[in-house]
């Protein structure tokens, strides 16, 4: 059984055999899609197989015992927490939106990297190990023990909630579009097929279930992430190894750029898009008669229709009309956004490796020190570090954690690398009609996009937009490989959206469960009814993210972003302080917590809405003015009201030493089968 | 008061304590400098070129990175071996 004695023994046998039984089976597929299995079949394998093995092991791993149920039992050894810790960290964004970033950002887009690793230090220093020796159960646990009372507890149960949910639809969403683009489901079926993964890896067996599946999921993840660069950079340079070969691409891109910069085609094209940018700015300016202008054009378009012209015609108008700003603030919005690109698109390409081309320094220092802070303080990360067997394992831990997180993270610029090569060296200056097969596979799902604009039957690179997300999943394809290799990447995309998905919903429905339910409402309650309260809260909140998911929100990708700050300003200045500080007390925490959180919000709302604006931080950076704040504003408030009581200095200071660590406890040992 | 200071020499733990934060100082300073201070040198940085990579551009993809890691795994282990040498290590079980 899994997560048995006899499990536990044989971990590293375990996962090599089933590491080894996963390539073979790709590899048999590989051989049976040159026998003329259909694409179809090859991407319904993938995802029937892994989510078959996802559900195998998050059955065997019920359990009736609180400690196996909310961390494992203590019993993960450092290198697989570590894997867990990455697969649970790397969401569908990592996966597949990241080395997108970079393609479009440059340098810029590097913040992301160091970001959402540099944390993983902060981690290690100032909170895992002393997490791992206080030893409970949830991350609101150690504010309420620290800082005594419910008040602390309540606001880190706010916090983690408000930081996880919104993360949560992000991957449920994720999960919703892998599954209906490759199994061309639709996408609302394919967000509660994924949604039954997601429920059956973590309702029996709780966090011990969601680490050994998370294990599981890395596997599988990493794969699927290092083949297609590794194929790549074999065929580019000659020499497998991406991350070091892509060095002389880099050069090969910024050579290509100063070629591009250079020619004439290019500059009409930008000189095109110039005449756009001010036709969109006169647009602005006529607001709202502009608005009202195009709407009476268009219908008047629409009714001047014969009554036998094709109803596609028709079709193609009442959409023009529906698609059209709903408003004038709207229209203003939407024009803006576009009146940007069009400016964007107007002048010079930046160089991809020239440093604060599209983000300002000060923005770039202000985004990477955010995603760090954010990083160290994401509750269902903190967590994991419950799950180690002992305080010297948690610090390791974190150390392999960084380690599982840096085999993807340090290949992601090179996978950029080699797209944006590929994409400057041999797609722009095709002619339309001889454009590789993979762009206009991608086209049909609007990953990909081209128009000829100025009419020369020839791609310019201003003529041509890539999403974020085709870099990852087009890779394939690009490299040449099979599409069996296309099905991997999708369920390693559909492996880290489901593993951080898992995590997400145990920290929402435990800080239902254990913190409110059981350690505020109703401290009484037996553990079978603490267990089923919590599996239930788990399918209710994982019913309800689905069911946010399914509108589509556009602005869930923004509200992940916030989420970091949040995080960073509310939580992680009173975890630390709580370990670091002894003087720090309730009152200081409670009113570092607050200023920190309604800063950052107010900081948030402001810029994104009302036009706020301090030294031009921009609204992804909120957290730049709630983290120091929290930081100050519990150091005063303590030091000007009573200090906390011996016993919680004596508390603090405990904590500090790994001595006396909590082994696997003993509550609810007897109920376990 | 905590079961496990008990017994405990007051002296040792507050030496435990210094060590410690002289650690996590000495930490912080790599990584504020491989990170922060990377990215503001950046532009300087790049006019070294290895392998293809203009320096600055590597340390904000991989070589930030590779401190992390190494960071991380020293920190753990010096202050793994410094819980027995200032007598606070876990008991075993």
């Amino acid at each position: 059984m899994v997560g048995g004695k006899s499990f536990l023994d044989n971990l590293a046998k375990i996962y090599a055999i089933y590491t080894g039984g996963f390539i073979i089976f790709v590899i048999g597929l590989a051989i049976a899609e040159q026998m003329g299995l259909s694409n179809k079949m090859i991407g319904y394998t993938f995802m029937g197989l892994t989510i078959a093995l996802y559900a195998f092991i998050g059955i065997s791993s019920r359990t009736a015992k609180i400690s196996e149920y909310y961390v494992a039992g203590r019993s993960v050894p450092p290198i697989f927490n570590g894997m867990a810790t990455g697969s649970d960290w790397m969401s569908a964004a990592s996966f597949i939106g990241m080395a997108g970033t970079i393609f479009g950002l440059g340098y810029d887009g590097l913040a992301y990297i160091m970001g959402w690793t540099g944390g993983y230090v902060l981690l290690a220093v100032f909170l895992g190990p002393y997490l791992r020796k206080f030893g409970q159960y949830t991350i609101p646990d150690f504010l309420g023990a620290r800082y005594g009372g419910h008040a602390a507890r309540t606001i880190g149960i706010l916090a983690a909630i408000t930081a996880s949910f919104t993360y949560l639809i992000a991957q449920v969403t994720g999960v919703g579009i892998i599954m209906s683009r490759f199994l061309s489901l639709d996408f609302q079926v394919g967000v509660f097929v994924g949604l039954a993964g997601i429920l059956v890896c973590s309702m029996l067996g709780g966090m011990k279930a969601v680490t050994w599946t998370q294990v599981a999921q890395y596997i599988i993840l990493i794969i699927a992430y290092l083949v297609p660069p590794v194929t790549m950079s074999q065929k580019v340079t000659g020499f497998p190894v991406p991350e070091i070969m892509y060095g002389q691409v880099l050069q090969k891109i910024d050579a290509k750029e100063k070629v591009i910069n250079a020619d004439q085609k290019e500059k009409d094209v930008r000189t095109l898009w110039k005449a756009e940018s001010d036709k969109i700015a006169a647009d602005i300016k006529g607001l709202p008669g502009t608005l009202d202008a195009k709407k009476a054009d268009l219908q008047a378009k629409l009714a001047a229709l014969p009554p036998d012209a094709p109803a596609a015609d028709k079709e193609k108008i009442t959409k023009a009309i529906a698609g059209l700003p709903k408003d004038p603030a709207d229209a203003k919005e939407k024009w803006e956004a576009a009146k940007k690109k069009a400016d964007t698109q107007a002048k010079e390409i930046k160089p991809y490796l020239q440093p604060f081309a599209r983000l300002d320094m000060k923005n770039m220092l202000a985004l990477t020190f955010c995603l760090m802070v954010g990083t160290a303080g994401l509750p269902h990360i903190l967590m994991r570090y419950y799950t180690t067997p002992s305080v010297q394992d948690a610090r390791k831990s974190v150390g392999w954690s960084l380690f599982f997180i840096f085999l993807l993270y340090f290949t992601a610029p090179s996978v950029a690398a080699f797209a944006r090569n590929e994409v400057l060296s041999n797609v722009i200056g095709l002619p339309i009609a001889q454009l590789p097969q993979w762009m206009a596979n991608w086209g049909k799902v609007g990953l990909v996009s081209f128009k000829d604009i100025n009419g020369d039957g020839i791609l310019q690179f201003y003529e041509l937009t890539i999403g974020a997300d085709a870099i990852v999943l087009a890779m394939p394809e690009i490299a040449g490989l099979p599409y069996t290799i296309s099905g991997l990447v999708a369920a390693g995309g559909l492996a880290a959206a489901l593993s951080t998905a898992d995590g997400l919903l145990l920290t929402i429905s435990n800080a239902l469960s254990h913190d409110l339910y059981y350690k505020m409402i109703n401290p009484k309650a037996s553990i079978n009814l603490r267990l089923a309260v919590s599996r239930t809260l788990l399918v209710v909140v994982a019913v309800i993210s689905a069911y946010v998911a399914t509108f589509k929100l556009t602005i869930i990708v923004e509200l992940v972003a916030w989420a970091f700050s949040i995080a960073a300003a509310s939580f992680f200045p009173a975890l630390v302080m709580g370990v670091w500080d002894k003087r720090a007390n309730k009152a200081g925490a409670l009113a570092g917590m607050w200023i920190g959180f309604l800063t950052c919000v107010t900081y948030m709302v402001g810029s994104r809405f009302y036009g706020l604006d301090i030294w031009g931080i921009k609204t992804i950076s909120s957290g730049l003015f709630g983290i120091p704040l929290g930081f100050i504003v519990i150091y005063v408030v303590s030091r000007m009201t009573a200090p906390p009581s011996q016993e919680l200095q004596d508390f603090v200071e405990s904590v500090r030493i790994p001595r006396g660590a909590a082994k696997e406890h003993e509550e609810g040992m007897s109920t376990g089968h | 008061m905590a079961k496990e200071l008990a017994g405990l020499d007051k002296q040792k733990l507050k030496d435990y304590w210094s060590y410690n934060v002289k650690l996590t100082t000495i930490t912080m300073i790599i990584w504020f400098v491989v990170t922060y201070v990377a990215i503001f040198f950046a532009p300087e940085l790049d006019k070294i070129v290895i392998f293809g990579f203009p320096f600055g551009y590597y340390m904000g993809a991989q070589g930030s990175l590779i401190v992390f890691v190494i960071l991380i795994f020293n920190y753990s282990n010096k202050m793994n071996k410094a819980d027995k040498d200032y007598g606070v290590e876990e008991e075993e079980e």
